[in-house]
């Protein structure tokens, strides 16, 4: 067992070269989306801002660079990563430290995701290896690009299945002056679904809506500037009288709020399967009582269910009527596949591009399929 | 521009093929008289015509399925075609090709506010996407200035954009699912109204491949609540690079405009003399619009003002109310028109990282010298997305080369400043043979695949995107065939 650990793209345009069986690809680790067993490489040596425009709203980076660090040179300059993506370490139990590349290759996006946009729509370019060690580019690094196909869509969310992603250009955002949430306590999960479809409905730009059947709580967050949050804030709270009175909390209660729904610390036990589900909002609730989870949460004003099963269930039988999709997040690999299985047409389609991208089949072999 | 050479073999078979297209098509939705081909024989780059072998017109998803598979049977060259508002060519027919129109496919299948989406199919024009929410409070957010033509189908093909998708993203983040047929006549559907469909993601593949892989003939598209209100500001300024500056000020300062235009002074001078719309005779113009409430509309374009001031600008007119935002956008609007007044024009959309904006204008100005035609300015500044317009006369021999030479420089200045070809238009015929310019064969061999993997025969829209010398042995492996 292996683990290459290059400095440079051609580095790893070299090792996958030179290998004759499987690569795993691993960048921080955090995201438990290697499962353990045979050669790795591992992109931390690719580390660096390489250039960063504020004026601009723009950064490009290599894709080892630490997700702490891009955040922190962002943060400086009075912006962020507008898609809030969770930190999965506590959840999957794991230590390390994330990078850029493993968030655009695994499109990870939080609760902001329903208002801006996912990974995916703030990735701008990519350089990445294939499976035959061909050094390739897609997109650039402006912020309209319609030139060519669109293979910085197709690379993120891939898991290092097409290549190996070496560098990212991206898409950021100001940091809003405030954000404040509205806090709806005691409505079963019907009404706390119909109040955040509600909210999101409303013309007052609603940045994430959350309700956590475990605290028995419904969170509805917006941002801006201070005297329009203040604004929205006593619309919404009108708007949504019918389903009770909100409390209002402001700034750091509020960030802190959010960075936990983020990162799902709704789970007690350590042992349950946890499954990620995105669905249509206004299905989540007949869903969840469908799937039977035992623990669970909303995001994306229901479109994302986070729901805990016991080891080996398998949701996807309840969830076929509904449409939408299921992914396990945590737990063993079994007979339950973790990836949704796809129609037989698009599972062809995805397998023949695979296959020209990886010829031999050696990146992250066995995942998503 | 070149074009492939027509197959010969799929010429003499026109009367096969036509037959065997009414056997599955109510006579109508076939087109094959010569004297109706002609109303196909071009999209909005009109300079380059020729009329197709034949049209059809299908009305469902399983009659295109159906077209499909007797013209990938027949190795006959399929050019999709949505409303006919490419700007690069993506719909220009070859003379041995079928067109496959979806204009009579203009439904909306669904409305639904509570899940925020709209389906529809895919013929249906984007304005009348907003036209059938709007009563209601919604509006779909990408509006490329055509809109009131362009078809979903189009925008699809292309990843279209607009004005306001500084703040709402282009086509492909207001994209949520597709029904889609291949050249094989399979029908699959992809994504749908949740976020983010599963496996790898072929939608935002799809999305901008200008009908090389397939015909979308349904979209899901994510609708959303109409703000409360929106106004403009205009800002005149002494210097490009005083303009550009204060954008990125702006940018930085954290407000984010749904609409940052900009004008340079040849195109002020035209808009003025055609629309009177009250504009300073200025250097560089910016029309900046936020949206809200009355109060947050105030906060944020007293923050614009604020920084504003801070560059000395010329002019300075905040919209006191609709009427005064109307005036403001008057001028912007009839931009195209008034430079179509001055003469035969071409618009190009290259992409330029913000901040190489002032040096990217000067060196744009000094082409037009030395290539001796004019140059106008009216874009999209916020996003960096280029629209200049350079005048030629058609009717003067050899003054569209110049032009189409003039045109390949701007955009080579485009990628040399760390830009792009095309930020909106697409690649088309327009800039296919410039794509070496911003590619490696490599990055360009990798995006070829893709095509085989969708459309092995090479059939869909086959003489677009890559330059024809790279997409060749590919193509004329199919001819062979055919």
């Amino acid at each position: 067992m292996n683990i290459f650990k290059p400095k440079t793209e051609s580095d790893v345009a070299q090792i996958i070269c030179e290998t004759n069986q499987g690569l795993n690809i691993i960048g921080g680790g955090t995201r438990g989306v290697v499962e353990s067993g045979g050669n790795s490489i591992e992109t931390k040596g690719l580390s660096g801002i390489i250039d960063y425009q504020p004026g601009a709203l723009t950064m490009i980076a290599q894709a080892g660079t630490p997700l702490k660090e891009i955040e922190s040179a962002l943060s400086k300059e009075g912006q962020r990563l507008p898609f809030e993506p969770m930190n999965s370490r506590a959840l999957l139990g794991r230590v390390g430290s994330p990078t850029i590349g493993g968030v655009f290759a695994a499109n990870i996006s939080g609760p902001r995701r329903i208002q801006v946009g996912a990974a995916r729509d703030f990735l701008l370019g990519v350089r990445f290896v294939d499976g035959s060690g061909n050094i390739l580019k897609s997109g650039g690094s402006v912020m309209k690009n319609v030139t060519g196909y669109d293979l910085v869509k197709l690379l993120s969310g891939s898991y290092g299945t097409l290549g190996v992603i070496t560098q990212v250009a991206f898409k950021v955002l100001p940091i809003a002056e405030t954000q404040a949430t509205l806090i709806v306590d005691g409505l079963d999960d019907k009404n706390a679904v119909n109040a955040l479809t509600t909210a999101m409905n409303s013309p007052f730009d609603v940045s994430a809506a959350a309700h956590a059947p475990s605290k028995n709580q419904t969170y509805i967050r917006i941002e801006g500037f201070d005297k329009s949050v203040l604004y929205r804030s006593e619309k919404l709270q009108a708007h949504l009288k019918k389903f009770g009175e909100a409390q209002v909390v402001e700034k750091s209660q509020s960030e802190s709020l959010w960075s936990k729904i983020r990162d799902v610390d709704v789970f007690s036990d350590k042992t349950s399967d946890i499954w990620r589900l995105s669905v249509k909002p206004t299905a989540a609730p007949e869903i969840v009582s469908s799937i039977g989870f035992h623990q669970y949460l909303y995001d994306w004003s229901g479109g994302l269910i986070w729901g805990a099963l016991p080891q080996g269930s398998d949701p996807r039988l309840a969830l076929a009527k509904f449409g939408g999709h299921a992914t396990r997040i945590r737990g063993k690999s079994g007979s339950v596949p973790r990836f949704q299985p796809q129609t037989k047409l698009i599972a062809e389609l995805s397998e023949k591009i695979r296959s020209k991208f990886d010829p031999r089949g050696v990146l992250n072999t066995g995942l998503m399929v | 521009m070149e074009m492939p050479t027509p197959s010969q073999n799929v010429l003499n078979r026109k009367p096969e093929l036509v037959k065997r297209l009414l056997s599955v098509l109510p006579r109508d939705a076939v087109i094959d008289h010569e004297a109706e081909t002609k109303a196909y024989e071009c999209d909005a780059l009109s300079a380059y015509r020729c009329p197709p072998l034949a049209a059809v017109l299908p009305r469902t998803t399983e009659e295109i399925s159906a077209i499909l598979k007797i013209c990938n049977e027949m190795q006959v060259p399929v050019v999709p075609r949505g409303s006919g508002t490419s700007l690069s060519g993506g719909a220009l027919p070859t003379a041995d090709s079928v067109i496959l129109g979806v204009a009579r496919m203009n439904a909306v299948l669904e409305t639904n506010y509570p899940d925020r989406y709209i389906k529809v199919q895919s013929g249906r024009t984007n304005l009348s996407v907003t036209g059938a929410v709007e009563v209601d409070g919604f509006f779909y957010a990408p509006d490329p200035s055509s809109q009131l033509a362009c078809a979903i189908a189009g925008n699809i093909a292309m990843n279209s954009g607009g004005a306001h998708c500084l703040k709402y993203g282009v086509t492909s983040n207001n994209l949520l699912g597709v029904k889609f047929v291949t050249m094989q006549g399979d029908i699959i559907e992809i994504g749908g109204p949740y976020l983010d469909a599963e496996g790898l993601d072929l939608l935002g593949l799809i999305c901008g491949s200008e009908g090389q892989l397939g015909i979308v003939t349904e979209a899901t598209l994510r609708i959303l609540p109409k703000p409360e209100g929106a106004l403009p500001v205009l800002i005149g300024f002494d210097k490009n690079e005083t303009a550009g500056a204060c954008v990125a000020d702006i940018v930085k300062a954290g407000v984010l405009p749904v609409a940052i235009e900009f004008m340079d002074s040849p195109c002020i001078k035209a808009t003025e003399a055609f629309a009177g719309a009250g504009y300073p005779l200025c250097e560089a113009l910016l029309i900046i619009e936020v949206e809200g409430s009355k109060a947050e509309i105030d906060e944020q374009l007293e923050k614009i003002i604020t920084i504003a001031r801070k560059h000395d600008p010329v002019e300075l007119r905040e919209a006191k109310d609709e009427d005064e935002a109307n005036r403001i956008w008057l001028g912007r609007k009839s931009a195209f028109g008034a430079m179509g007044q001055l003469n035969d024009y071409m618009c190009l959309d290259g992409t330029i990282p913000v901040t190489q904006l002032p040096y990217v204008l000067r060196r744009m100005n000094e082409l037009s010298e030395e290539f001796g035609l004019k140059v106008g300015n009216v874009f999209h500044a916020g996003d960096g997305n280029l629209h200049p317009l350079i005048l030629y006369d058609a009717n003067k021999p050899g003054d569209l080369q110049t032009c189409e030479a003039f045109g390949a420089e701007i955009l080579k200045l485009c990628v040399e400043v760390g830009g792009c070809l095309t930020g909106e238009h697409g690649v088309g015929i327009e800039k296919r043979d410039l794509m070496h310019v911003q590619f490696e064969p490599v990055d360009l061999e990798a995006q070829m695949q893709i095509k085989d993997v969708f459309d092995p025969n090479w059939l869909m829209n086959p003489a677009k995107v890559f330059p024809l010398s790279s997409s060749a042995d590919r193509r004329n492996a199919s001819s062979a065939m055919g």
